[in-house]
């Protein structure tokens, strides 16, 4: 029995999920005394391979075809699939990221086993005994596992990867799957750059004003900063009941729901309806003047003072940074 | 933040809008070492306040209610935190227009501005309504929006500006901690918090929903139920988002199908008090943080209010089309009455309750009870409907709680009759004489928790005989019967005999009874043993707390009768004032005591033969107590009458109640003794004789003098509110309680009229409101007929000066204006001498 | 265009979800319930799929007899036809989801013909497996691409774009297609108050069936150890600048 990582690759590097992955995996792989291999999709298998070994894998199976030059869910499951059945693989992992899950999902759909997506632990025994995330991490399921093939990804960020203590060889195994041409339709066709203007609800950054503002005019170093960072003003339903900002710029309840990378909210109380259309944000930046407001409370980062002048210094030290002052 | 304090004066918990009210009256009263808690962030902790929809109509046709509204109201404007938007209750059936009539006789009582509209006039307004379903409307100009959260803020602030209140957000309060006090009595101790355990001198529940959880940590109990008020925010409709303000339309309450359309900036706010009544027990309400919205926003379920949703689209098409962006189950409190808890709890001495509050009274409430906490009783208004005192055993349960709560729920929006009864959670506490009075088809009102006879209908054989009739209109009709007036006349022909069993008898024993019991009484209780004192209890500042008969039974020993309707807060206004060093025992024996009521020429006669004892006027002399057999049975007879005629209190054991009435049914047989219900005891008898009701004429905003009830000269002995008393009778009244004469009952419509004593205003011949010097409104009390005088009778205050027999005044009900004359100022329409007492 | 769209029940919780006792389900019992967010998006792009393209839209739903409430919501917001796949109440494992669901496509084009589209969220918002869409279309023979955030129709293919680091990948899909969609494509629509009223007159079929487990079962669901989530203050006026900075820095927003 072999385990199996796939692995994910980004521009002729590994990505970062899938050193986790290894990481976890050649843990894995040792409970159950089987060797860890990875597996390469595409072009520049074998450029990977060294790295894949630093990482613990014994082996690296490089899938090569003409129809996995660019990514294809339905091509990339088929052709694991193919590889862990003709090796008898006894378990086959990735990362839990977006492309970890849907290929394993693919696999596992392909093979009829079970798929156990974003785990935390695994304990091999009869049966395995699995942690994974459920509602994005709030809780954490035990479920046992019984299959034929174990399919599963380990939740992206759940761990710190580490080089093994001992490096594999580097080697390399050719394998070419057998691909119907109907696979073809859910091959990547085109990439487009995001393009300039980024809504509300998708900016990875939003600069958020509340009643402490004070004016329409008070958002312009809201502005500002939001340009700066890549992100877009939002505001309270306080600044829209006073016309200072248009409805469209209202997070909440019943204006837009955010999920940004960090969200900075500058005199924001942080009424119920207000943290319901923000609380899905990564990160919450509270600026505020009353450290016991609510969303100074439940926010992960606060400042405790006024945002005409913590902001505007914001601006000046984000310039510096950016080489722009 | 500052360090988490180890001892206060004052813990308020609850930092709504009653909680933040509070601290800000207090502060202004001169309080300080004051903490403020709530469990929440600020400045909206999660609680209803919240979520409240934060607009107040000042028109109600409750008194406490309506000019705590209207109080509110301003405390909301002096702080420029409110906008008089405008309000419209409209009527889709002819019943509710009468109502609506019915609400224009209350504004003009209250002094509110208001009008009736057309529909077209009302479409005028709010140009979006359907005015093809309205028969009309009632509009008020002065219908305010405030800003509750941020008002709570202001006065927060202004609590820490002034006294250094310190505030602990996000502390959530784990217990409450009590010491034994004199009397078997307990006392607040100590507030137990995840933050750590203040000791306090001081400690006011003001945390709505969840305000009866945190009293029974100390074992006090706040009569209250959090209960679901559904609401949905639906928008964004452009002639409201044009406004470009919080609110440019007058609020429309649908008052026929219970709903609101509230106007919240580009959005209407639709509410309900229509779907089934939706009751949470407060373990039910989830943390700050399991809520997906706040603690009392629960989920909305949308089948409840589909009904809603048809009749809002009936109204106002354009709703049909905006989309439903935020909808709740929000919660509010209930209590068994539908009216507040307010004052000290009953269990535990300085534990206080200021909950079962909403936005709309909200400062006016705070108020009260800060006034309450500093001068021993509210100023501001007269607030026994609110004492959490008035509540018994009975009502402070769950099971009572919960279901007063589903009843009263969809008559928020209701038509609800002041004599209106309720239906559910009947024969809690009866008479020993129960079974007697249903089979002599007794009609039983209940006077808090007790059954008593309104009428009986075995007796309807008298209504014929003395020519009497049913009321024209139905309303009137309502909830009477011309049973009662018959009963009377027959009681003065012949003999009446009234079960009275519901009186709360209190007992004062030991060393210190009599101190005590002259400390309570404005009159002299120190006399000797067999002697009665009908007297007050004021309050502090020389209003009414109390009207009742104290009986010097022994050397040691003081009796008290009180009301039904006043025992809970009479026996804790006892407790509270209980001497320190134990020399007085209380005890409660109400329900081992039974008592009949015999009044009538015949009485005598029917007593004679019951009793060897001497009957005469000497013998047992008016306000006098005998211990006698009747019929064999122990009794203490006390001649006395609220009715008007000769008889007796005649007090038995509770399980001799049936023998003695029996007796007496049977000895007044030939002398044409009937049954007479509390129709006659408490309205028709009282009335003719002008005796003042406590709640009704009798309200701590009146003292003695104006009530008519001073007695020549002031005891000797101190007792509560005496310095008062004394300054008052040295001012004179500024109003004359006076009984009226209805000159003519006769409606527009040609109808018969009668006036239901529930605070219809009563006018200069010009149709002017009449305030007297402190700004009381001249209103109607009580109100009855006088089967004996052939008038229908009115009680009410008039400014002294305008006080004279014979003049002339208006009084309007139901929108209408009837003549009246001022037919006493002190004494009675009927026997005026009180011959027929001393016959 | 035919549209099916399977969605899912599930609570809404705040910022703590409680278990009940036993560790087999999310206390659910003072929580209301909604769609899966991403569901929500796929149901509101099928509707202006719908609207634009002309065409009808199913929903679907598997789940216990209350899950008839998002039917109805679906209902609300433009959907034309709903269908219940009944449960015993139990969770059921991924397998035997995408199992029933499949059946149940296969039962509905044989009585009304084929779907040209059919849309999933990307993951349900509970249990987060990341596979029924798959296991169904792949049972289906049809091709299915996940995490898509916009979609677009010519000549029988379907444009669709998934978010990556900088940019989109496009996928050029022909119909009959299925895909997993995410949050973010489309701001869902609110239900109107007509459109509520209007969705309980719509009918909802029930359909029976029976679908093997597969090899996952639930042991017990629990809370991760508490984190401490302190706020941490970054400073108390204009010298947070720095701070902040660096926040954002980490971040990788700076």
């Amino acid at each position: 029995m072999t385990l199996l990582v796939v692995l994910e690759h980004d521009r002729g590097d590994l990505a970062d999920a899938s050193l986790e992955a290894l990481t976890a995996g050649r843990g894995l792989a040792a409970a159950n005394g089987w060797p860890m291999h990875a597996v390469i999709v595409g072009a520049n298998g074998e450029n990977l391979a060294s790295d894949a070994a630093k990482y613990g894998a014994e082996v690296s199976h490089v899938v090569g075809h003409d129809m996995l030059v660019d990514f294809g869910p339905e091509a990339w499951g088929e052709s694991v699939a193919q590889l862990a059945r003709s090796i008898d693989a006894g378990a086959v992992m990735a990362s839990g990221t977006e492309r970890g899950n849907e290929v394993l999902a693919q696999i596992a759909a392909r093979l009829d086993e079970p798929f156990v997506a974003n785990c935390v632990t695994v304990t091999p025994g009869d049966p395995w005994e699995i942690t994974r995330v459920q509602w994005g991490g709030s809780l954490l399921e035990d479920t046992t596992l019984v299959a034929g093939m174990k399919l599963l990804t380990y939740g992206h960020h759940s761990l710190e990867p580490s080089p093994a203590d001992s490096a594999g060889d580097g080697s390399t195994i050719a394998f070419t799957p057998e691909l119907d041409a109907t696979l073809a339709r859910t091959i990547v066709q085109d990439r487009t750059v995001l393009t300039k203007g980024v809504t509300l609800a998708t900016a990875p950054v939003v600069v958020s004003g509340g009643r402490g503002v004070g004016s329409a005019e008070g958002f312009g170093p809201l502005e500002e900063l939001a340009e700066l960072l890549g992100g877009r003003v939002g505001c309270s339903r306080a600044v829209t009941n006073n016309g200072w900002r248009p409805h469209s710029d209202q997070v909440g309840q019943t204006g837009t729901r955010i999920a940004p990378e960090i969200y900075i909210a500058t005199g924001i109380s942080g009424a119920i309806q207000h943290w319901v259309g923000a609380m899905a944000s990564k990160n919450i930046l509270a600026i505020n003047t009353d450290a016991e407001a609510n969303m100074v409370v439940k926010a992960g980062h606060a400042v405790i003072a006024d945002l005409h002048q913590v902001v505007p210094a914001i601006i000046d030290e984000v310039k510096k940074r950016k080489g722009l002052a | 933040m500052s360090e988490f304090p180890t001892r206060a004066n004052v813990v308020v918990i609850g930092a709504g809008i009653v909680g933040n009210c509070l601290v800000g009256h207090l502060a202004e009263l001169g309080w300080t070492d004051m903490v403020l808690l709530d469990k929440g962030p600020l400045p909206n902790p999660g609680g209803s306040t919240g979520h409240a929809s934060n607009f107040i109509f000042p028109v109600d046709h409750n008194k406490e209610m309506a000019l705590l509204g209207v109080q509110s109201a301003n405390q909301y404007r002096d702080m420029n935190l409110s906008v008089d938007s405008g309000g419209i209750e409209v009527a889709r059936t002819q019943e509710r227009m009468d109502e609506l009539q019915r609400r224009m006789t209350s504004a003009k009582a209250w002094g509110v501005e208001a009008q009736l509209l057309t529909p077209t006039e009302v479409k005028e307004l709010v140009p979006f309504i359907n005015e093809e379903v309205i028969l009309g409307g009632f509009y008020c100009p002065s219908v305010s929006v405030v800003d509750s959260l941020e008002t709570g803020t202001v006065m927060r602030k202004l609590a820490i500006e002034k006294t250094g209140l310190q505030v602990f957000a996000n502390t959530e309060v784990l217990d409450l901690e009590t010491t034994d006090a004199p009397n078997g009595a307990t006392k607040i101790s100590a507030v137990v918090t995840d933050k750590g355990t203040i000791e306090a001198e001081y400690v006011v529940i003001a945390c709505g929903v969840w305000a009866n959880k945190v009293a029974m940590m100390a074992g006090a109990t706040i009569p209250l139920v959090p209960a679901v008020h559904q609401m949905a925010d639906v928008g964004p409709m452009d002639v409201l988002a044009e406004t470009n303000n919080e609110i440019g339309y007058p609020i429309v309450r649908d008052m026929d199908t219970f709903c609101y359309e509230r106007q919240s900036a580009g959005s209407m706010e639709v509410g309900s008090y229509a779907h089934r009544p939706i009751l949470h027990h407060p373990d039910e309400i989830p943390s700050n943080e399991e809520a997906a919205l706040s603690p009392t926003e629960m989920p909305f379920t949308p089948d409840d209010f589909d009904d809603q949703m048809e009749q809002a689209i009936e109204l106002m098409d354009m709703l049909g089309d905006a989309e439903i962006k935020y909808a709740i189950n929000g919660l509010l409190s209930l209590t068994p009455d539908a009216m507040p808890c307010l004052g000290e709890t009953t269990e535990v001495r300085n534990l206080w309750s200021a909950a079962a509050v909403w936005v709309k009274e909200g400062p006016g409430m705070a108020q009260v009870v800060a006034e309450w906490m500093t001068y021993g009783y509210p100023r501001v208004i007269d607030a026994h409907g609110a004492d959490i005192a008035r509540f018994y055993a009975a009502e402070r349960g769950d099971d009572h709680i919960w279901a007063r709560a589903e009843e009263h729920f969809n008559k928020t929006y209701g038509i609800v009759h002041p004599a209106e009864q309720w239906e559910g959670r009947r024969d809690l506490v009866k008479s020993p004489l129960y079974e007697r009075e249903v089979a002599l088809g007794a009609y039983f009102f209940q006077a808090r928790v007790w059954e008593r006879p309104q009428w009986y209908e075995s007796n309807a054989d008298l209504v014929e005989r003395y020519g009497l009739s049913e009321r024209e209109v139905e309303w009137d009709n309502r909830w009477w019967s011309p049973i009662i007036d018959a009963e009377h006349l027959n009681m003065r022909e012949n003999v009446g005999m009234v079960d009275l069993s519901a009186f709360q008898i209190f007992e004062l024993s030991g060393p210190g009874a009599i101190q005590f019991a002259e400390y309570l009484a404005v009159n002299k209780v120190d006399k000797p043993v067999g002697s009665s004192t009908y007297t007050p209890w004021l309050t502090p500042d020389g209003g009414f707390h109390s009207d009742l008969t104290m009986l010097r039974t022994g050397e040691d020993t003081v009796r008290i009768v009180t009301g039904a309707f006043d025992g809970g807060r009479d026996e804790f206004w006892i407790k509270k004032y209980l001497p320190e060093d134990e020399s007085v025992t209380f005890a409660n024996l109400t329900m081992s005591t039974c008592t009949i009521g015999l009044w009538g020429p015949k009485a005598p006669a029917v007593l004679g033969a019951l009793t060897d004892i001497d009957l005469s006027q000497e013998g047992s002399k008016y306000g006098s107590l005998v211990n006698a057999e009747i019929a064999g049975i122990p009794c203490t007879l006390f001649r006395i009458s609220y009715v008007g005629d000769t008889g007796w209190e005649i007090y038995t054991g509770w399980d001799n109640g049936v023998a003695l009435w029996d007796a007496l049914a049977e000895a007044g047989a030939d002398h044409g003794i009937r049954p007479v219900g509390i129709g006659v005891y408490g309205g028709t008898g009282r009335m003719e004789k002008g005796y003042r009701l406590m709640g009704a004429e009798l309200e701590s905003e009146y003292n003695p003098v104006e009530a008519g009830l001073a007695r020549p000269k002031v005891k000797a002995a101190d007792f509560i509110g005496k310095e008062a008393y004394l300054a008052a009778r040295e001012a004179g009244p500024a109003a004359t309680a006076c009984t009226f004469t209805v000159d003519d009952l006769t409606d527009s419509q040609g109808r018969q009229r009668y006036m239901q004593g529930g605070n219809e205003p009563i006018l200069t011949l010009d149709g002017e409101r009449i305030e007297d010097s402190h700004g009381r409104v001249s209103r109607v009390t009580s109100a009855a007929m006088g089967p004996s005088v052939g008038s229908y009778l009115l009680l009410g205050y008039l400014p002294t000066e305008l006080a004279e027999v014979g003049a002339k005044f208006q009084v309007m009900y139901m929108n209408e204006l009837f003549p009246i004359t001022v037919a006493a100022t002190s004494g009675s329409a009927f026997d005026p001498d009180d011959t027929r007492l001393k016959s | 265009m035919r549209i099916l769209v399977c969605v899912k029940r599930v609570p809404a919780p705040g910022a703590k979800i409680l278990v009940t006792e036993d560790g087999q389900d999310v206390d659910a019992a003072h929580l209301g319930f909604t769609t899966s967010p991403h569901e929500e998006c796929a149901l509101e792009e099928a509707v202006q799929i719908a609207e634009r393209e002309g065409g009808e839209v199913t929903v679907l739903t598997l789940g216990e007899a209350a899950a008839e409430e998002q039917l109805r919501y679906a209902a609300s917001v433009g959907a034309h036809n709903a269908v219940l796949i009944p449960t015993d109440g139990e969770p059921w494992d991924p397998q035997r989801t995408a199992r029933a669901i499949s059946q149940a496509i296969t039962d509905l084009e044989a009585a009304d013909g084929a779907f040209d589209l059919i849309l999933f969220g990307n993951e349900s918002a509970d249990s987060g497996g990341f596979q029924v869409g798959v296991r169904c279309a792949y049972a289906l023979g049809r091709p299915i691409v996940n995490g898509i955030k916009g979609i677009e129709f010519a000549d029988g293919v379907a444009s669709a774009r998934r978010e990556i680091d900088g940019g989109y990948e496009v996928y050029e899909v022909p119909l009959p297609a299925v895909f997993g969609v995410k949050e973010g494509i489309n701001l869902p629509r609110y239900p109107t108050m007509k459109g509520r009223l209007a969705s309980k007159k719509v009918e909802v079929a029930s359909m029976e069936l029976q679908a093997d487990s597969g090899g996952l079962a639930r042991v017990r669901l629990h809370r991760p150890e508490e984190q401490v989530s302190e706020t941490v203050i970054l400073g108390t006026g204009a010298d947070a600048a720095g701070a902040v900075c660096d926040l954002l820095e980490e971040l990788g927003v700076l």
